[in-house]
């Protein structure tokens, strides 16, 4: 009972206008997320959102320990804000993985915190009803019957599978997103990993949930409330969450980290029907149906299937389009030359990708450009749907270094202009641009939509060296005869590029 | 509340999320990931509970994690996604034509000289 304020009923009406309006908010919050100019406001307004039910479940009747609540509310600040302000952009991606992971995590621990506190009812009604029985000469079976009237003979399944729901789901969120983390931090190997027969380890694993997930629905009395069992669950949903996305390579994080979003939303949700929570079973479900959409729109920008990416791996051990011959003629050429090309070209397209984000080189590039324009050359961005690690990530780098929206194109846009180009100036990106995806039947990114860089006049590829990008896969694009390779870091080439243009 | 209504509520909370959510162009869609993500830190609200019937260490333990893992969802959150769409918002300050025109002043004396 808190000491501290008057505490509200968690059934009464003031309880659920307060829900209501934070969940309005967060709708509306999402609403205005969808301009460019709004977007920032409808963030601020879902955060107020989330003030307001946090302050209102705060003084809520039966809200106790406030030594831990304050403590970690206060923890959970401060590691928060410190870690959003010193990310880097393009750690973005991951950064999200890893709140994603939290917000999982949480779930899981709360399941199980709800768990054990019916087993603890059950073992506090039969304490007393011992006691009770010892003092009245009572039988064990008229002990047990006591019980049952008191607190109901067993944990009512309509919250019992909700939290097993919420526990499971919360727990392979939350290793998931861990291990989508370590890949896009490469604290991890971002190839596929998989142990041999992977697919019926994970197979297996489902179903020890189901049969363990069963077997607690069944013994759902307070006396037979089984914690090792749901422990022992709690474990093999992490190790499913592990080896789930292990398999899976870097070039498909993105739709995992989307993918687990959902899933942390609808097990957030199922934690809300089983506390009896409308604030968190409405908000749950938004993040549930947003995450849906968004992997779905992911995966098919790069035309995979969610299930192709999740029980497939993506190209297992080097299948790459025409990777065999491993000394294959290339051009290279300095920074010195590239400049020159890019002088003497009318119009000129960059294609960013990941490696101009790695090297933060968007504020040159930026340079580069306006230097051009200077010249007389009409410089465009050809932005594929997932470059950078996440949809929009590119463009969120580009603003950043007020690249002017008009500029940005998208790649159905560009595609159809791209013969009339004359340079296509490629920044460490590599898979968005590889023609196996058009050509190649046997390549694993077979089908993907590209770029087609290709078909431009001339093409420099600016890139640390020859090796295969996030799919792990070779780019045909590097030896083809229109191609220059420009190598070194991007940002000291494109620098090296503007010093030239300034002199040109 | 009983579970059909909590159903009602949840079937038809998806429908709104489908709803306002397909409209975000691509551009957005790493903020709006970034906000969702940052509103299922709702489950803080779960702890607050949990940890309320916590009466032993194990207990206050779980509650004390799944507060901190709960705020850190929500606050982290919020703040990197208001870092993001900061870019997006009006541009207060334009240096830029001010410093190429300096570039340009200082490269013309440069030729000059």
């Amino acid at each position: 009972m808190s000491p501290i304020i008057s505490a509200l009923a968690p059934d009464s009406s003031i309880v659920a206008i307060l829900y209501i309006i934070s969940f309005s908010l967060f709708i509306f919050g999402i609403k205005l997320g969808t301009h460019p100019t709004s977007a920032r406001r409808g963030n601020t307004v879902a955060a107020v959102g989330m003030a307001i039910a946090v302050a209102t479940t705060l003084a809520l009747e039966g809200i106790g320990n406030w030594g831990i609540i304050i403590v970690g509310i206060l923890v959970g600040t401060i590691v928060g804000a410190v870690a959003s302000k010193k990310v880097k952009m393009t750690e973005m991606p991951q950064m999200v993985a890893l709140y994603n992971g939290l917000g999982g995590g949480a779930i899981a621990l709360i399941a199980w915190s709800e768990y054990r506190h019916w087993i603890h009812q059950g073992e506090e009604a039969t304490n007393y009803l011992k006691e009770f029985a010892l003092v009245h000469g009572m039988s064990p079976e008229a002990a047990a019957d006591g019980i049952s009237r008191i607190a109901g003979p067993s944990v009512s399944l309509e919250v019992l599978i909700p939290t097993l729901l919420a526990m499971v789901i919360g727990s392979i969120s939350f290793w998931g997103s861990n291990v989508a983390f370590g890949k896009l931090q490469e604290l991890i190997p971002s190839q596929p990993l998989a142990l041999p027969g992977q697919k019926i380890i994970n197979a297996v694993l489902l179903i020890a949930l189901v049969v363990g997930g069963v077997y607690l629905g069944i013994n759902n009395e307070y006396m037979d409330l089984d914690q090792p069992v749901f422990i022992a669950m709690l474990v093999v949903a992490a190790l499913l969450g592990v080896g789930v996305v292990m398999p899976i390579g870097g070039a498909d994080m993105p739709v995992v980290i989307s993918l687990l979003n959902a899933f942390t939303g609808l097990s957030a949700a199922a934690a809300g029907i089983a506390l009896d929570n409308t604030a968190l079973i409405v908000a749950g479900t938004l993040v549930g149906s947003s995450g849906t959409i968004l992997t779905l729109e992911m995966a098919t920008a790069m035309n995979r299937s969610v299930a192709n990416i999740l029980f497939a791996g993506f190209g297992s051990p080097a299948a790459g389009g025409g990777g065999d011959g491993e000394q294959r003629p290339y051009r290279s050429m300095t920074a010195q030359d590239a400049a020159i090309q890019l002088a003497y070209a009318d119009s000129v397209v960059v294609v960013p990708g990941y490696g101009l984000a790695v090297a933060q080189a968007q504020h040159t590039v930026k340079e580069m450009a306006d230097e051009l324009n200077k010249k007389g050359v009409t410089v465009n961005y050809a932005i594929h749907p997932v470059a950078g690690r996440m949809p929009g990530h590119m463009n969120v780098l580009l603003a950043e270094a007020d690249v002017p929206y008009d500029q940005l194109k998208e790649m159905d846009e560009i595609n159809p202009e791209l013969p009339q180009t004359d340079v296509c100036v490629v920044i460490g990106a590599n898979d968005v641009t590889n023609p196996a995806a058009k050509t190649d039947e046997s390549s694993p990114i077979y089908g993907m939509p590209i770029i087609e860089v290709d078909e431009a006049q001339q093409v420099l590829v600016l890139k640390r060296s020859m090796s295969a990008g996030f799919a792990g896969i070779d780019n045909d694009l590097f030896y083809n005869e229109k191609t220059s390779m420009v190598f070194g870091d991007a940002k000291q080439t494109v620098q090296d590029i503007v010093a030239e243009l300034g002199n040109l | 509340m009983d579970l059909v209504t909590e159903i009602t509520i949840l079937v038809l909370a998806v429908f709104v999320g489908f709803e306002v959510i397909s409209k975000v162009p691509t551009t957005l869609h790493t903020p709006l990931m970034s906000q969702t993500n940052a509103i299922h830190g709702i489950v803080l609200l779960g702890g607050l509970i949990v940890v309320g019937y916590a009466d032993d260490f194990v207990g206050e333990l779980i509650g004390f994690i799944a507060i901190v893992f709960g705020t850190i969802n929500i606050v982290g959150g919020f703040m990197v996604t208001d870092r993001m769409l900061e870019m997006f918002g009006p541009k207060k300050k334009k240096p830029e034509p001010a410093a190429a025109e300096e570039s340009k002043a200082a490269d013309s004396t440069e030729a000059g000289s």
